[in-house]
């Protein structure tokens, strides 16, 4: 557990919009959720960051009353998520992984039920489902069956469904995932929009980047536990800001390469899951002349360098000491590298 | 603190029981779903058009002479019978939709909203009643076309089809509860089928309860079918309403109010 942060260093009279205790969720025998705990502070974007299988749709499901936990609690801007089910369902929009809208109505009719059944008059819910199509650039398409949509239309959609009663906490359950470069922008831009207007928003993401870019805190999850919490400066810091991919020409030279890569750069070394690659975090893209210079002055030949953002994979590999989970591994090559 | 934030929810009006009222209002509102979705796909209407055409015809003449003497006097006996056969059938449909319908992302919408548990079930159910309607004017009408002319009247007529779509909807309960239980579409069709076709001909639906054996006689006047084939044949026959419609109204409100609490707990466990 690598605990970056610690609560103090939040403000003291913060509202909270999640307070979440030692969640657990058992499907059968697999503990999907391990004793999570969150806190999202109101009106701020929180990204919950893992790969598959991490036990992120499960926490949100959860969070959102989807779903009962087997242990711990949650309180949705104080209310508890068992005790008051329906007082948190007043207070949440929930945007799932896969567009929960009906498939055989149009994008209006979804909307104009949704809003009837909110509560709104029949005037109302169709002048609310007119607004939020305007807004996310729906309007052409309002009177189409949503057979014919895109997944970013539906994603679109989907999310306008989920504000129509304008709650003040959303969670979007990675929004972004499966979406073209151009759409995943503009969806971005709508979660900034919406936080400037006062909402709080959870969000899930197998994206660093994603998280990086949008969260004001964020919390690693692996295997239904959070290994890492803190902001996104906090968590690169402790990967490095940019990483290393070095890939050498003779496999002899391996451990040798690996040892100055350490000594050069300061940091822990890894083998890259795909086998042959030395990875390691750098705090500095600079440093990377030292360390050429290191490996010439030992005359180890090169075959590729590269210097990247740091990806998910090395995210884990750095806190958890293993790669994403669900990323087969292929052993006989890295015993083939590593001899 | 984030003030205007804070003033945002207070200013709602958090209540974590759902009214009578409120419960209604969303039911209406799903059921206006299901219709709207019956419209984008009217071949689903297909089963609950040709069937009663096709049942009232077939058992009418194949029954007919051998049972009482002539199709005329054979009408005021099968008509209630196959009215209350094809309704009752139909609504197996409500179960097997419904499982299909869960199935799909939507309904996780409904469960994160803030509306009553037992809107969305009973909204699909209300729904499904346009089917009823049309297999039961369908199959006054087809008697009508072949020469049965009810002697309660009219009035009478309407009052009994209304009943057969009232203990419809509350039937088509227990099926909702096999759809939300079961598996998958198919499987609720097999339950409910197996459940239904003993149940629909061990009664008085097609032929006199005296020309049965003792112990079957003994099934067949327990048998709740029977007595709202009874009913529906006292109301439109001769105009009188006697025990027998009673007797169905308080079974079918007894079948709601076991199954739809049931129903709507196993739904909410159902992730």
């Amino acid at each position: 557990m690598n605990n970056i942060n610690s609560h103090s260093a939040l403000p003291e009279n913060g509202e909270w919009a999640v307070e979440a205790h030692g969640l657990v969720k058992v499907f059968g025998d697999n503990r999907a959720v391990d004793g999570v705990d969150l806190n999202v502070k109101a009106g701020t974007i929180y990204g919950v960051l893992g790969p598959n299988g991490a036990g992120k749709t499960t926490t949100i499901r959860m969070l959102a009353t989807l779903l009962r936990p087997d242990a711990g609690s949650a309180r949705i801007f104080g209310h508890d998520v068992m005790k008051e089910p329906q007082i948190v369902r007043q207070l949440i929009g929930v945007t799932g992984q896969y567009a929960s809208v009906d498939e055989t109505l149009s994008a209006i009719e979804n909307l104009v039920i949704f809003g009837r059944l909110l509560g709104l008059g029949r005037k109302e819910a169709k002048q609310k489902a007119d607004e939020l199509l305007e807004e996310f650039g729906l309007t052409e398409a309002a009177k189409r069956p949503l057979k014919n949509f895109s997944g970013g239309m539906r994603r679109r959609l989907d999310l306008a469904a989920s504000l129509i009663s304008e709650p003040p906490l959303i969670f979007l359950d990675e929004p972004t995932t499966g979406l073209d470069p151009r759409t995943r922008n503009q969806m971005w831009e709508t979660i900034r929009r919406l936080v400037k207007n006062g909402s709080t928003i959870l969000l899930t993401t197998q994206y660093l980047q994603e998280a990086d870019e949008l969260a004001d805190r964020i919390a690693v999850i692996d295997r239904g536990r959070v290994v890492a919490e803190g902001t996104g400066d906090e968590l690169k810091a402790s990967i490095g800001r940019s990483s290393l991919q070095l890939k050498i020409q003779n496999p002899l030279d391996f451990e040798k390469a690996r040892r100055i890569v350490e000594q050069v750069l300061g940091v822990k070394s890894n083998v890259s899951p795909e086998g042959g690659k030395i990875t390691a975090p750098m705090a500095d893209a600079d440093r990377v002349t030292d360390l050429l210079i290191a490996l010439r002055a030992v005359g180890i030949q090169l075959e590729e360098l590269s210097v990247q953002k740091p990806s998910l994979d090395e995210v884990f590999l750095a806190i958890t000491g293993h790669g994403v989970k669900d990323e087969k591994q292929d052993p006989t090559e890295e015993m083939e590298v590593s001899v | 603190m984030n003030q205007t934030l804070t003033g945002k929810i207070s200013e709602r009006k958090l209540r974590n029981r759902t009214s009578f009222l409120q419960a209604l209002r969303n039911s209406l509102t799903m059921a206006y779903r299901g219709l709207l979705k019956i419209r984008r796909t009217p071949e689903q209407l297909f089963d609950v058009t040709f069937q009663p055409i096709i049942f009232t015809l077939m058992f009418t003449y194949i029954f007919g002479g051998a049972i009482s003497g002539n199709v005329h006097n054979y009408l005021p006996v099968i008509i209630p019978g196959i009215l209350v056969q094809s309704v009752i059938t139909t609504s197996i449909v409500t179960g097997v939709q419904l499982r299909e319908d869960m199935d799909k992302g939507v309904f996780d919408r409904f469960k994160s909203l803030p509306i009553a548990r037992i809107a969305p079930l009973a909204g699909a159910l209300l729904a499904v009643t346009i089917r009823y309607t049309i297999a039961t004017t369908l199959t006054f009408l087809m008697g009508y076309i072949m020469g049965y002319r009810p002697d309660g009247g009219l009035g009478c007529v309407v009052i009994a089809g209304l009943m057969v779509i009232v203990c419809s909807w509350c039937i088509s309960w227990i099926f909702s509860f096999f759809g939300v239980m079961a598996r998958n579409a198919t499987s609720v069709q097999g339950i409910s089928m197996l459940v239904l076709f003993p149940l629909t001909f061990l009664s008085n639906v097609f032929v006199p309860v005296e020309t049965m054996p003792d112990w079957l006689q003994w099934f067949v006047k327990i048998n709740p079918i029977s007595h709202l084939v009874t009913a529906v044949r006292d109301l439109a026959n001769s105009g009188s309403i006697g025990w027998d419609f009673s007797i169905s109204l308080i079974g079918a409100a007894v079948i709601v109010i076991i199954f739809a609490p049931i129903t709507v707990k196993a739904y909410m466990r159902k992730a």
